[in-house]
This record gives C-alpha cells, structure tokens and sequence, in this order.
C-alpha cells in the first residue's frame, strides 16, 4: 500500500460529489461522462449547450491548474496501439449498453440507491480486477 | 447564466479527478491491482464522493425542479436485465486495460497526449457503433412486427 494516498483521494471525492450534485441541482441532468460525452456525438440530438460546457470544464481543470503550478503529468498508457484501441472501444461500447461508467453508475447512481446503478457498479469493478489481475499476474504484463 | 452552472460543474469534477490522482491511469490500476501492491485511494475517492452525493440528491429530491431547468432528467430504467449486465462487464474490461474510464480520458485530453487521443476517439467509435447497432436492431424488429401484421 505504498501508494495510499487517502487525503487527496479524500478531498478529490468531496469534489466530485460536490460536482454531481450541483449539476443535478442547477441543471437537473445527472453527471455521468459516458453520457455526457455520448450525447455530443449525436448529429440529430438537442440540449448539447450544457454537455460541451461541461466537457471543456474538465478540459480546463488541468490547464487553469498548471497556470498555478499543478499541472498534470502526462498519462502512462500501454505501449501497444492495439491495447488502447481495443479499451477506448469496450469502454465506449459498454458504457452506452450498460447506460453508464464510474460516474453516472458509480457515483449518481449509487447515490440515488439505484439497484441497476448497485448492480452496474459491482459488475464493472469485478471485471475490471479480474482483468488486471490476468493482464498483470497471469499474462505478465 | 445558466450555462455557467455546467461549466463549473465541469471544472469542479475534473480538479476533484486531478487532486485525487484519479486521471492517472496508473493510480487507477493499483486500485484495481488487488493481487499486487494495492492501492485503496480509489475506494477513498468513491467513499467521500457519495459521503456528498447521498445527501446532495436527497436535497434535490425536496425540490420540485432544478434552479435552471424546467424537470429532472432521471433514467426511467429501473429493472437489471442483460444490457446492462452485458454493458458494465465490457466496460470493466475496458477499464482494466489501461485504466482509463470516459471522465479521465476526456480530461486528459488537455495533455495532448497522442494515446489519450487515440483513446477518445475508439472510445466514440464504440459509441457509434453501439448506436447503429440498436438502431439496425430496431428497425428490424418493426419490419418484422409489420410483416406479421400484414400476414395475419
């Protein structure tokens, strides 16, 4: 547990639930990015003012940030195309299937006592460690 | 006005993300490495994200409508039925690769980084495709519902 870093984790939840729900206060939209996102990539839907807001918002953490001095550091990604390819493409699939990702599922949801969301939640978590586990332990990556 | 509100939104989320190191995919997989050097943070970020969402939304819930909306926009779903049973396990997959989930990969974009790039734009494709495919799927079930009415 060399890695633990429980009071940044800590203050960065509070800011993510801050987040969540003051878009639902102000906006009545639940902050799920899948969502979000997906909604922009639709030629013929409406309401994309507050979803393109919202992605350059996140955009723009990270830069208003390193003008201050905490920039963030460039992402370590697999250096193998296929692997990001094949990822981006579960990802995008999966979250529409299943309506939702860590955020919309995972913390809207959850928070709404939503059994689809519990149920969501508790799927793509274990799937996700099984897969690290096998990309990691068993197939030595 | 309004359209300041997302926009804070956006940005509250995404310094929520960067403080916590969620939008590194290597704080992410040691979260989800249980059988290496496991790293709890992420369970620390979901924790205290819903320690504010829980009573957030039960606020909400008092009132009749948003400040700047006219309704709620809540999913109507309601039962666990394969979809997203089916959804939620590729989308773990996905996760466990590289661990990146939508909310840090769009994030990281403000990097330029050419992988993250890469990333987002096979994450909308598979977006895409699984809306042509719903769409393809819908519109064979109505010939084939209008079909059998003709038939019978």
């Amino acid at each position: 547990m060399a890695d633990f870093t429980p009071v940044s984790a800590a203050i960065g939840g509070v800011l993510i639930g801050l987040s969540a729900v003051l878009l639902m206060l102000s906006t009545g939209r639940i902050a799920g990015i899948s969502g979000i996102f997906s909604g922009l990539l639709n030629l013929r839907g409406e309401d994309k003012g507050w979803r393109i807001v919202f992605v350059a918002g996140l955009i723009l953490a990270p830069i208003l940030a390193g003008l201050i001095g905490y920039g963030m550091a460039q992402p370590k990604l697999p250096s193998s195309w296929a692997v990001i390819i094949a990822a981006g493409l579960l990802v995008g699939f999966g979250t529409r299937l299943g309506g939702g990702c860590t955020s919309g599922h995972g913390i809207c949801g959850v928070a709404r006592l939503s059994p689809r969301s519990i149920a969501a939640t508790v799927v793509f978590m274990v799937t996700a460690v099984i897969t690290v586990a096998v990309t990691h332990h068993v197939l030595g990556g | 006005m309004w359209i300041i509100a997302p926009l804070l939104c956006g940005l509250i989320f995404g310094a929520g993300l960067l403080i916590s190191g969620m939008v590194q995919p290597t704080k992410v997989l040691g979260f989800l490495d249980i059988f290496g050097a496991w790293d709890p943070s992420l369970a620390v970020v979901m924790a205290a994200a819903l320690a504010v969402s829980v009573p957030g939304f039960m606020l909400a819930n008092r009132h009749s409508r948003p400040w700047f909306a006219g309704q709620y926009f809540l999913p109507g779903k309601s039962g666990i039925d394969l979809p997203l049973v089916a959804g939620a396990a590729l989308f773990g997959i996905g996760w466990g690769l590289v661990g990146l989930c939508p909310g840090p990969a769009l994030e990281s974009l403000a990097t330029l980084s050419p992988g993250i790039i890469v990333f987002v734009a096979a994450m909308a494709a598979g977006m895409i495709a699984h809306d042509a495919w719903q769409q393809a799927r819908l519109t064979a079930q109505r010939d084939r519902t209008l079909a059998s009415a003709t038939d019978g």
